[in-house]
Parts: C-alpha cells; structure tokens; sequence
C-alpha cells in the first residue's frame, strides 16, 4: 500500500498497525502484524523441526536439511566453546533459527496479495535488542556462575604491562559492554536498509511505468527492475549472514564467559 | 521511521510477543525437538561406528581362520608327503627283500642245474668214451685182425679225446 497521492513510502512497510487491541497490567500489548510475523516464524520453524522428527536411521531430505541445520550450529559451538558448548546449542540454535526465519518470512512475497505486506521483525530495534540481549544476559550469567568476581580477569587480557594497567581494562570494558549494542544495531540495520533499498528501487519501476513520457520506462524502469533482482539476492544472502553472524558471535562471547580467553 | 517514532507505542507488545514466541522457541525447539534431532544423529554416529568396529572385527576373524587354514593345509600336507615317503621307502625296501630272494632262489636254481648239466655232460663224455673205445677195438679188430683189449684201446681214446 503507497502512501498518500500515490507516493510510495519505503519506511511504510515498517510501520507497526495493531491487529486486536490487548492491555495488560496497564501496557499496551496488542498483537500487532509484528506479533503475527513473530507466531508465523515460530509456526514455520514448528514446520520446519517437526519434518526432521522422523528419526529415521536414514534421513530424508526434509531430515537432512533439519540435521544439518543443527549440526551446523552443533559444529559452531564445538569449534568456539569446545565441548562444553554443547550445553549452549539449544539458546544459539533457537536465536539463529529465529533470526534466519524472521530474516526470510520477510522476504515472503505476500505482498501479491493486495492489501497484505510482508513485515520483517528482525528490522525493528525493539526485537534485536531483546535478542541481543539474551545473547548479553547469557554471557553474563554465565561468566559469573562459573567464575564469580574471576570473571573480571576477562578485562586483563594475559601479557598485559602492569604500566597499562589503568588502560586496558577499561577498553576491553568498554568492548564489552558495547557488543549487546553492536549485535541488536547491526542486525536491526542490515535488515533496515536492505528492505529500505529494496522498496526505493521498486518504487523507480513503478513510477517509472507510471510516467508521461515514454522514454522513462526503458531508461528508467527497466535498469531498475534489473538492479532489483541482484539487491533481492543479495538481500537473501544478507538475511543468511546475519543470522550466521550473531550466531557466531554469540558463540564467541559465549566462549568468552565459559574459557575466559 | 516507525522503529523509532513507535518506540514508545509499540515497545510494550514488542516486547511482550517477542518473549511469547522466543520462550516458546527455546523451550519447544531448542529444549524437546533439537536433543531428539541430535539423539538421532549420534545414534547414527554410534551404529555406523559399531559397524565399522564389527566389520573390523570380522575381518580380523577372518585373516586368522585363512592363516590357521593355511598353517593346517601346510601341515597335512606334509604329513601326507611324509606318509608317502615312508610308504614309498617301505614300498622299495619290500621289493629289494623280495627281489633279492627271488635272485637267491633263482641262482640256487641255476646253480643246480649248472650242477646237474656238468653231471649229465660228464657221463655222457665217459659214454662217448667207453664207446669210442669199443667202436676203436671194433674197427682194428675188423681192419687189422689184430686183438686189442679194451684197456689199450680206452688208452688210445683218451689220449686222441685229450689232443681233441
């Protein structure tokens, strides 16, 4: 749906409309068309798992792709973490899972549908940072449970000169404090940006159909729609890596809180 | 943008679904479906490793059953050849026994006989030579009228036979 005399708004597919109003305890929870993308993830990953379910001694495909799914971030955590990061595979595997099929249901197009547009949680900073900072949280609860106060060795990294003793620690701090803000940020912008360019895009092919003059079609239009192509394959493989970068990156911070460097 | 012009609209359902979904996530996915999923894989991993390790063994098995055929066949066969040997040794010696016997018999044989021909050859030359006396004292009596007794005439045959 365009905006007002038939401009098309890029940021319009960001908007959050509310579907059934809820209240509770005095906060607005209404489910929303996030809420729904939110159910349609966890139905498709409900999907996705229970096709994987079949246990069989020799998988099928649908088993296999769920397999290697899992034992992809299985490996992760092993190759990061080490043994002992097989405790971490279900909070990694649902934070990727999550990411990646909130990434791709945003990609759906549901917008042949008139009236319907796909809405991609992930782009929103409420979500990521919620995501972030479970990562965060585990990181911490972690660290602590397993170190107590060692934990703070983490901000002296080994071989450092007692003369940067009042530096260090405080950069490597601040490192760490800032990576819930790095993992919610550069989630919520990839993805911001990403559907952002998509729409400008699409948006010059259809005002440039739209157009007076004739020439504005092939000189405009079709450029355009061929740029629209590669950006939404690109797009995809941005929704991939995204989810694979907090992934790892929660291994990595994970592998932080458990080794302690 | 809605994401930061919202923020304080929408933060609260964000929020609120988001831990709905996530928790549900985790707990459903992560804690029942994922262990079942890898259960699966490492009993995969552990039958296929069993397998191998059977299949190993098997062989192992197998190379030790060819090398004790092996070692049984080389011994029977030389016991066999062994056995041959002996009956071979046996077999010649029993032939020499009996071949020697059979020589011995035949030389006494012979010998006899050589014995028995030297005999009948002595009498039949002391015949000839009665004969030929007698046939000699015939033939002067009848050419010459003259009397020769035996004696003499035995005498002269001798001595003619002896000249040959």
């Amino acid at each position: 749906m365009a905006g007002e005399s038939g401009k098309i708004d890029p940021m319009y597919q960001f908007k959050i409309e509310p579907l059934a109003q809820l209240e509770l305890a005095g906060y607005d929870v209404s489910f929303t068309n996030s809420s729904l993308f939110m159910v349609l993830v966890l139905g498709a990953l409900w999907l996705f798992m229970a096709g994987g379910m079949k246990r069989e001694m020799v998988p099928g495909r649908w088993q296999m792709a769920v397999e290697g799914a899992t034992g992809f971030i299985n490996n992760m955590l092993t190759a990061n973490v080490g043994p002992e990061g097989k405790k971490y595979v279900p909070l990694v595997f649902s934070l990727f899972m999550f990411i990646l099929m909130a990434n791709f249901m945003g990609m759906m197009p549901f917008g042949i549908v008139p009236g319907v547009h796909p809405f991609t949680i992930t782009s929103h900073l409420t979500v990521t940072a919620v995501l972030a900072l479970f990562s965060f949280g585990t990181v911490l609860v972690v660290g602590f449970w397993k170190h107590g106060l060692h934990f703070f060795s983490l901000f002296v990294p080994q071989g450092t000169p007692w003369w940067l003793l009042w530096l260090i620690p405080v950069i490597e701090l601040f490192s760490f404090m800032i990576r819930p803000f790095s993992l919610a940020l550069r989630l919520f912008v990839a993805m911001t940006a990403g559907h952002i360019m998509m729409k400008v895009l699409a948006g010059f092919v259809i005002n440039g159909l739209n157009a007076e003059a004739a020439w504005v079609p092939l000189i405009v239009s079709f450029p355009a729609f061929l740029l629209m192509i590669g950006i939404t394959l690109l797009e995809l493989l941005v929704c991939a890596i995204q989810a694979y970068v907090f992934a790892l990156l929660t291994s990595l911070y994970i592998n932080d809180a458990v080794n302690l460097h | 943008m809605p994401q930061i012009s919202q923020i304080l609209a929408t933060y609260a359902s964000q929020f609120f679904w988001l831990l709905i979904v996530f928790g549900l996530i985790y707990f459903t996915v992560g804690r029942i479906m994922l262990p079942k999923v890898e259960a699966t894989m490492n009993a995969r991993d552990r039958k296929i490793a069993d397998d191998l390790a059977a299949a190993e063994h098997a062989r192992a098995e197998a190379n030790n059953l060819g090398d004790s055929g092996a070692a049984d066949l080389t011994a029977a066969r030389a016991e066999a050849q062994a056995k041959s040997t002996a009956a071979k040794a046996k077999a010649a010696k029993d032939a020499d026994a009996r071949l020697a016997k059979a020589d011995a018999e035949i030389s006494a044989k012979i010998a006899a006989a050589d014995a028995a021909l030297a005999k009948a050859t002595a009498k039949a030359l002391s015949g000839i030579e009665a004969m030929a006396a007698e046939a000699a004292a015939d033939i002067v009596a009848k050419v010459s009228g003259a009397k020769v007794t035996s004696a003499q005439a035995a005498k002269a045959v001798k001595a003619v036979m002896s000249h040959g």
